[in-house]
């Protein structure tokens, strides 16, 4: 039996800003060379989401007025079918701005702008510069240790709560806050990370990992000499 | 004080010339704004003409370039940036050329993000704005910024400076709304229209109300003819318009140039919608100089080109024409160019990540290289991010295997004599730094000179 990936593109035309639809295209190609088949959905201001009409949720970053605007929409329109597609065991994906608006709130001075609280954190704009640059983090999606690289260029600071555990250890980079030398968010299905790049043609090791859970499936090896010849420039770029 | 610095920076700008280290475009400058940071400020005040500075995200190096033939044919003498040194440091070195009593312009494309302090030191009479599109976010970060600071500086030289403003792009035509001396340029022809928004489209709401613009007609990425349903803003009506624009591959343009001061038949010798773009904005601003339509119409019709867009170079036996590309809208016009071409395409593509090219590579994933798929008989990727690259043309689909070498010289040389059999035609893609390279390498071996002039 070929199972098909269900995607939906959160606010995919406000939440884009670095190169984000690189990720789907990925993701895309992956399942098709494997007979896979893809869909592809969106979901933007003011409409409502299907928590059961897709296996894989994505959202990138935004500029700061459209992302206040998609983080109140969310909140009013989308939070709950996130939860419920989350505890059904969905995937859910949130780069950059999409991952902060994951976690309780992101502050700026006196301005607060909702998340969807699916995992616990939240997010303040730093005083100091924007942390950007090449990052390079070491994680474990339950299949041993990895390597997942990309680039991260964040003015806010990610604070994990006490229970909550990090995608990964920064090897290279600043990650959530330039502090605590982790970097994302991973809590079952739920993944929030600064790393675009975008993140998935750079790692498609993740790209295929995220496929496997959204479709609890293992899927075959491809010929990924171009794939990994591009992994390892971009660990390069990190100096990793 | 002053003199004695200008005198050891022109010093230094002849030694780096004569080394051959680069153009000596920003050494000289630098030293100078370190030693006398009112230099700018002071040298400008040289200029009997004053100045007009020139900015956007794409063609700031060939508008300036374009005006700069323009004022030849008008025999009017300029100091211009001309090789893209174009941050406070390449303003300050072009401007050792200063000299009081000479009838001098200043013509000097500035950097979008360095406009504001750059133009509060010089005090343009007249500005250009040409474009804002998504552009190494690294380095200048959202494009909301940049045009709110552009927004400041237009307030604060509201009355004092002429506007010069693009009405298809909507984040610069706002610049304009309720202000004084203002003209505005664009494109009025239909059928040179994108049947939808590029999915890359920076400024799809309005800024006013945040309601999604609405399109009658697209033209390059975000820019064309659009109108706000919320609040009822729209676009401008342009005083100087290109109609019945007739594109002809890479081999150039003609169409027609509406002006208050009649109409121009334009022949451009550069190809691609995005340089009747520079056209019409370059004529625009000549225009508001006082140039006549027919030193407009020669300026244009012998215009060969700006420093590494598109120039043609014998490398070899073998054409090389080259074609800068450094972030997603340009890219895409490129690419849309040259898909005109008949037959297949060997191409080199040149990814480097320093900082004048953005140090993140994500802005290739923005660019349309889909478009190129059955067109392309042979490609080679380059640069220090050479395997993204070719990634990046698997997953658009493009057949040909990339030939990928981050060594730019052997890159090329292979890339050249591989279609050494008659192919024709090698396009070379650099990214900015890729291009200074390509270019050291040429002039190394006496195909090129380094530097415009």
């Amino acid at each position: 039996m070929s199972a098909t990936l269900r995607v939906c593109a959160l606010y995919p035309e406000l939440m884009n800003i670095y190169a984000d639809r690189g990720n789907i295209a990925v993701l895309r190609a992956r399942c098709e060379w494997r007979g896979l088949g893809f869909e592809l959905g969106a979901s933007s201001l003011g409409e409502a989401l299907d928590s059961c009409a897709h296996d894989l949720f994505y959202m990138g970053g935004g500029q700061d007025r459209d992302q206040a605007a998609v983080a109140k929409d969310m909140v009013a329109t989308k939070r709950d079918a996130l939860h419920r597609a989350n505890e059904r065991g969905a995937v859910v994906l949130g780069v950059c701005g999409g991952y902060q608006l994951l976690g309780h709130n992101y502050r700026a001075g006196d301005d607060e702008i909702p998340g969807v609280g699916l995992v616990d954190l939240h997010t303040v704009r730093g005083e100091g510069e924007r942390l950007i640059g090449n990052c390079a983090i070491e994680t474990d999606l339950g299949t041993g240790p990895r390597v997942i690289a990309g680039f991260e260029n964040h003015g806010g600071r990610t604070y994990l709560g006490a229970g909550e555990r990090p995608l990964g250890r920064v090897l290279s980079g600043h990650g959530n806050n330039g502090d605590d030398g982790f970097e994302g968010v991973l809590r079952g299905n739920v993944i929030g990370t600064y790393l675009h790049g975008p993140l998935l043609p750079k790692n498609v090791w993740l790209a295929d990992r995220l496929i496997e859970l959204a479709l609890e499936v293992e899927l075959r090896p491809l010929d990924d000499r171009m794939e990994e010849a591009a992994h390892a420039s971009a660990r390069r770029a990190a100096g990793v | 004080m002053l003199r004695a610095w200008q005198a050891m920076a022109r010093g230094v700008r002849r030694l780096s010339r004569a080394a051959g280290r680069g153009g000596g475009t920003t050494l000289p400058g630098r030293m100078l704004l370190r030693a006398q940071p009112r230099a700018l400020e002071r040298m400008a005040r040289e200029l009997d003409r004053g100045s007009v500075l020139i900015s956007a995200t794409n063609g700031k190096t060939t508008m300036a370039a374009m005006v700069a033939a323009v004022l030849r044919e008008a025999g009017q003498p300029v100091v211009h940036n001309r090789a893209g040194s174009n941050m406070a440091w390449g303003v300050a070195t072009a401007l050792l050329d200063a000299k009081r009593g000479s009838d001098q312009l200043g013509l000097f494309e500035v950097d979008e993000a360095w406009l504001p302090a750059v133009a509060r030191a010089v005090r343009p009479r007249t500005y250009l704005l040409a474009n804002l599109f998504r552009d190494q976010l690294d380095r200048y970060g959202e494009l909301e910024l940049i045009a709110d600071r552009w927004a400041e500086l237009v307030a604060e030289d509201a009355g004092r400076a002429r506007f010069v403003l693009n009405a298809d792009d909507p984040l610069v035509a706002d610049l304009g709304r309720g202000q004084d001396g203002v003209v505005y340029f664009g494109i009025d022809d239909d059928s040179q229209a994108l049947a939808e928004l590029g999915h890359a489209a920076d400024s799809k709401r309005c800024r006013n109300c945040g309601t999604p613009y609405v399109y009658r007609t697209i033209l390059l990425g975000h820019m064309g003819h659009y109108r706000c349903p919320g609040c009822g803003r729209e676009r401008p009506p342009p005083e100087v318009a290109a109609r019945a624009v007739e594109l002809k591959g890479m081999s150039g343009a003609r169409f027609t140039i509406c002006t208050p001061q009649g109409e121009l038949e334009a022949e451009l010798p550069v190809p691609g919608l995005y340089n009747v773009y520079n056209a019409v904005a370059a004529t625009a601003l000549a225009l508001e100089l006082g140039v006549s339509l027919e030193d407009v119409r020669a300026g244009l019709s012998g215009f060969g080109g700006a420093f590494g867009r598109v120039e043609t170079i014998e490398v070899g036996s073998r054409p090389v024409s080259i074609l800068l590309v450094k972030n997603p809208a340009g890219a895409n016009e490129v690419l849309r160019t040259l898909t005109l071409e008949d037959g297949q395409l060997d191409l080199w593509i040149a990814l480097n990540d320093g900082i004048a090219d953005g140090r993140d590579v994500s802005w290739i994933w923005d660019v349309d290289f889909e478009v190129l798929a059955g067109h392309v008989r042979r490609v080679s990727c380059s640069g220090t991010r050479a395997e993204e690259m070719a990634l990046r043309l698997k997953y658009a689909g493009i057949e040909a295997q990339p030939q990928v070498d981050r060594d730019l010289a052997r890159s090329l040389d292979a890339a050249v004599a591989a279609g050494a059999d008659g192919a024709g035609t090698l396009y070379a893609l650099p990214t900015y730094t890729a291009l200074i390279e390509l270019r050291e390498l040429l002039a190394r071996r006496g195909l090129a000179g380094r530097w415009a002039d």
